[in-house]
């Protein structure tokens, strides 16, 4: 078959690409020649438009074991205990079938944790839908949630912490980011690099299906108006084979069978192969006819290109197979020897004995194409000049309009539909600051949420990504953990455009800026461009994953109020900065103007003695201030804890509403009783932190000077409003 | 006192409990679902998670594997035998419990904790509930609301087998203490000899005052003192 014009479009190459193709192998490619190329070189699995900038982060310290670049990044927590962590997007195909979009996103992320040898032992999530009164919205979220849960509760992972969020931009592209967390002992890590010629590649897990086809090509482009035609590369998940793939792995892994293995993902048996070969330096032969198939008459093509979920490689020690087999058909699924491991540094497959393939590894790998695509400088957001008409606002209204807005409602709508306590080691539930899980079996715990900012990194790309790399920080710190590392998953819009491509450029610089400055690595990641329909993009969303340790747990820390009569910390200075605060957003309706400023300098320091004071049992409880300002954060404390606060303030300087609204960044409030009230303070002022006592705790009532009295049961009620009203429930 | 963890295809609880089971000094043995025969044990728990992947409907393929004969004719003879959550619908496939567990009233997933008013304290799972009325214990399950006819469901009050209902903070027991849509806010059924105990919450995940609470302690310290 000759390879026309139109073919190669449809595969999503380039003329240009097309070209270098024929210089690297010295020929023209046949169809499933192509089809390989097109899955491989695609934005999802080459990063040829980000990895320039990717390389610049820092991806290193002490603690970790593994950076970027293997299955997930890994960190090292004492004890011969390790963490192993990533966060994937699953955005087109969830826009395409929530459902199963999202269900396939979990699946996908936890293989990559197993695949390490590690025991899954939490996932988190971070969804954004567009505007609620958008028509697509309410099924998309309903499916996403469904799906999140389908997958997790089945498999029996905890869903830990996640955070829903809706903003017009996402309206023809939502996103679902789904984080997994892994614990493996440092000695048992498992990696994908092949090792030694003529070792046998063995197939387990499902059969390879006709689904997913070209899944990451269909990740790798905006959307047009036919986006639903696109439904047949959307996977299928089977949570139930995942469960069973998970235990036979692991069960495996205890044995010295194993020389590497690598879960088919995006682009499949393709990928997976090429990516093992290749580390090794290594070729790999593929006999096709071995292949485990769910239909008859599959092609080469489709059984390359097939995303069939619930699949693993595996390079086996030679002479192993059997007592490999044993345990896979103990689980009952399906184990093929498919080929070996060769030193032609080629990847050869075979159809019947006849070659159908072959191509040079490095085609695939190191020569795939690398872009240094033109970026520009995003414009400043200007400041809107009617600001200051709102001082005749009520307080109390706005404040209330505010908890009754479906980015700030309560959330548990969607966090009840997640088993988030299956394993027994859940020690800090959904909707605190941080997720908090013990290591089993021990005293210590690791601390995880994962954060985005994405009104703060569309008015300012840099600023909004420092802010979230400090917010996922202040969320470590506020439960009593010591951040380790973090995740990233950067979803833009269309990079061949310069001003998408100047978002991403300055959010790895602001990402950058902030993990240096925190010792704060990025041990694994992912991106997604092309977030975009009908030249709509999404504003610039880096969501970042975080990962703290808690030594010792019985000292971890919660944002409930603990009892009466305590006084009520804020530590940073609260200047009043309303712009991009929820204030002016939900009430104001005013979308314009500069985030608020990060100085990473106070951020670092308020985030230390915070830690230090909840080490030293000088605190009841703590609470970062983040989307919705002091109000709103102080709110969810009393809330949690079901006991009010007295707030007292004189305002000079600044006024009620900047005071309650603004969104200055590296604050938090910390609840100290009166007998660690002096202690505090001295440490305080030992340490030159700016701190504000504003008032005291209460029975039942959260009030402000004269200006309102509000009962918490009525606060609770409004911010719960939202998500039975949306889904028409009492 | 022995107990035995039937292990199926897409259990998920089956670790937790074995690690409370050891908790309370209970010797446990995990049990392949394949397996024919029961090791001598005085309980046999058939766990919580989704076995064989919820397929054709929730429990039921479970009740037809190899062992659960071994697992019927230890309960004949009067020996333990505690389902919990998936477990439940499992006890209920066999027909060592009457009833059915039907999709949540909602048509969703509910994982949080609830209220239960312990019911009947005079069995061996629950002696050391006496006067700890209410308690509370994480529920997770998207199959939960229990149906019966009503000759069944009279039969239940009757006989006191309801070991545990829904109810809230104060013990009240109503549809809105209710997550699921149960009949009587049924949670939990014993059988007539009450050597079976068939339960929608996880007291194998409230073991600990670390976690969220520690309510399931006295189920194990009750089954260790009835030995």
């Amino acid at each position: 078959m000759k390879i026309s014009a139109n073919i190669i479009d449809k595969h999503g190459i380039k003329l240009n690409e097309y070209k270098k193709i024929i210089k690297l192998i010295g020929r023209e490619p046949n169809l499933l020649e192509l089809g390989i190329f097109s899955a491989m070189w695609n934005e999802h699995c080459s990063y040829k438009s980000s990895k320039k900038y990717l390389k610049t982060l820092p991806t290193k310290n002490k603690k970790v074991i593994q950076g970027p670049g293997e299955n997930a990044g890994i960190i090292d927590i004492g004890d011969n205990d390790a963490i192993v962590f990533k966060i994937e997007s699953h955005n087109h195909p969830s826009f395409i079938e929530p459902y199963q979009g999202a269900a396939t996103g979990v699946g996908g992320i936890l293989r990559d944790i197993f695949t390490m040898g590690a025991r899954p032992i939490a996932t988190l999530n971070s969804i954004h839908f567009g505007s609620h009164d958008h028509p697509k919205t309410k099924n998309l979220l309903n499916g996403v949630v469904s799906g999140i849960g389908g997958y997790g509760n089945c498999i029996g992972i905890p869903t830990v912490g996640g955070e829903v969020k809706f903003d017009s931009t996402y309206n023809e592209n939502i996103l679902v980011n789904a984080m997994a967390v892994g614990l493996v002992q440092k000695d048992k890590i498992f990696y994908s690099k092949a090792k030694g010629i003529n070792q046998p590649v063995i197939y387990v897990g499902s059969k390879t299906g006709r689904d997913g086809i070209h899944g990451a090509s269909m990740a790798s482009a905006e959307f047009d108006e036919n986006a639903e035609e696109k439904r047949p590369t959307v996977q299928v998940g089977d949570p139930f084979t995942e469960k069973l793939l998970l235990e036979a792995c692991l069960e495996l892994m205890k044995e010295n069978s194993i020389i590497s293995i690598q879960d088919m993902g995006a682009a499949g048996l393709t990928s997976s192969s090429v990516e093992m070969a290749s580390k090794g330096n290594l070729g790999i032969e593929i006999n096709l006819d071995k292949i485990p198939c769910r239909e008859e008459k599959m092609s080469p093509y489709e059984i390359m290109l097939s995303e069939s979920q619930e699949r693993m490689l595996l390079i086996l020690k030679s002479g192993e197979e059997e007592k490999a087999k044993e345990i896979f058909k103990k689980w009952n699924l399906d184990f093929s020897v498919i080929g070996k491991t060769t030193n032609t540094k080629n990847l050869i497959l075979k159809e019947s004995n006849v070659e159908v393939a072959n191509l040079p590894l490095s085609s695939l790998s190191s020569d795939a194409p690398v872009y240094n695509r033109k970026w520009k400088k995003n414009l400043e957001s200007k400041k809107n000049t009617t600001n200051k008409k709102y001082t005749s606002l009520n307080l109390e209204d706005s404040f209330k309009t505010i908890l009754k807005s479906p980015n700030n409602s309560e959330k548990s709508w969607v966090w009840e539909q997640y088993d988030h306590t299956v394993m027994g080691d859940t020690l800090q539930n959904p909707g605190g600051n941080s997720a908090v899980v013990r290591v089993h079996g021990k005293d210590k715990g690791v601390a995880l949420t994962v954060d985005s900012s994405a009104k703060y990194c569309l008015a300012n790309p840099m600023i909004g990504a420092k802010q979230v790399v400090c917010e996922t920080w202040r969320n470590l710190i506020s439960v009593g953990s010591d951040p380790i590392a973090i995740t990233n998953c950067l979803n833009f819009g269309n990079p061949e455009k310069d001003i998408i491509m100047g978002q991403f450029v300055e959010t790895i610089h602001g990402i950058s800026e902030a993990c240096k400055y925190l010792d704060f690595p990025v041990v694994s990641g992912n991106v997604s461009f092309y977030n975009e329909t009908q030249n709509n993009p999404i504003s610039p969303t880096p969501t970042i994953g975080g990962v703290g340790l808690i030594k010792n747990i019985n000292l971890t820390m919660s944002h409930s109020i603990k009892e009466i009569d305590s006084n009520i910390f804020v530590i940073g200075k609260t200047s009043g900065h309303l712009y991009q605060s929820e204030f002016f957003r939900e009430v104001m309706k005013i979308y314009d103007g500069p985030p608020p400023e990060i100085n990473l300098f106070n951020e670092k320091n308020n985030g230390l003695i915070v830690q230090k004071l909840i080490e030293n049992k000088l605190v009841n409880s703590v609470h970062d201030i983040s989307s919705g300002g002091l109000i709103i954060a102080l709110a969810e404390m009393c809330l949690s804890g079901q006991i009010g606060t007295k707030m007292k303030v004189k305002f000079n300087k600044i006024n009620p509403y900047e005071f309650l609204f603004g969104e200055d960044q590296s604050r938090y409030i910390i609840e100290v009783n009166e007998k660690n009230k002096k202690n505090v303070c001295k440490i305080l002022e030992k340490n030159s932190i700016y701190y504000d006592i504003i008032g005291k705790t209460q029975k039942e009532y959260l009030s402000l000077n004269d200006d309102f009295n509000i009962k918490l049961s009525d606060i609770k009620n409004l911010n719960s409003l939202w998500f039975k009203d949306y889904f028409k429930e009492s | 006192m022995k107990s035995a963890v039937i292990v199926f295809p897409g259990s998920n609880c089956d670790r937790d409990i074995s690690v409370a089971l050891k908790k309370f000094q209970i010797k446990n043995e995990m049990v392949w679902h394949d397996e024919s025969d029961l090791p001598k044990s005085d309980l046999v728990v058939l766990p919580g998670g989704f076995s064989y992947g919820d397929y054709l409907r929730t429990g039921c393929i479970a009740s037809k594997s190899k062992i659960i004969n071994d697992v019927i004719k230890h309960a004949e003879k009067g020996g333990l035998v505690l389902g919990i959550c998936n477990g439940f619908q499992i006890l209920i496939e066999t027909g060592l419990l009457p009833g059915a567990l039907l999709r949540n009233k909602k048509l969703r997933f509910i994982s949080k904790n609830v209220y239960l008013k312990v019911n009947n304290v005079n069995n061996k799972f629950c002696l050391n509930y006496k006067g700890k009325k209410i308690i509370k214990l994480p529920i997770a399950h998207n199959e939960g609301n229990f149906f019966a006819q009503e000759k069944i469901l009279k039969e239940l009050e009757d006989s006191d087998l309801i070991a545990f209902k829904y109810c809230d903070v104060n013990g009240n027991t109503n549809e809105a203490s209710n997550p699921n849509g149960s009949s009587k806010n049924i949670a939990g059924i014993l059988n007539v000899n009450k050597n079976i105990l068939g339960m929608m919450p996880h007291p194998e995940r409230h073991i600990d005052p670390v976690l969220s609470g520690d309510d399931g302690s006295f189920m194990f310290e009750s089954l260790l003192k009835s030995f």
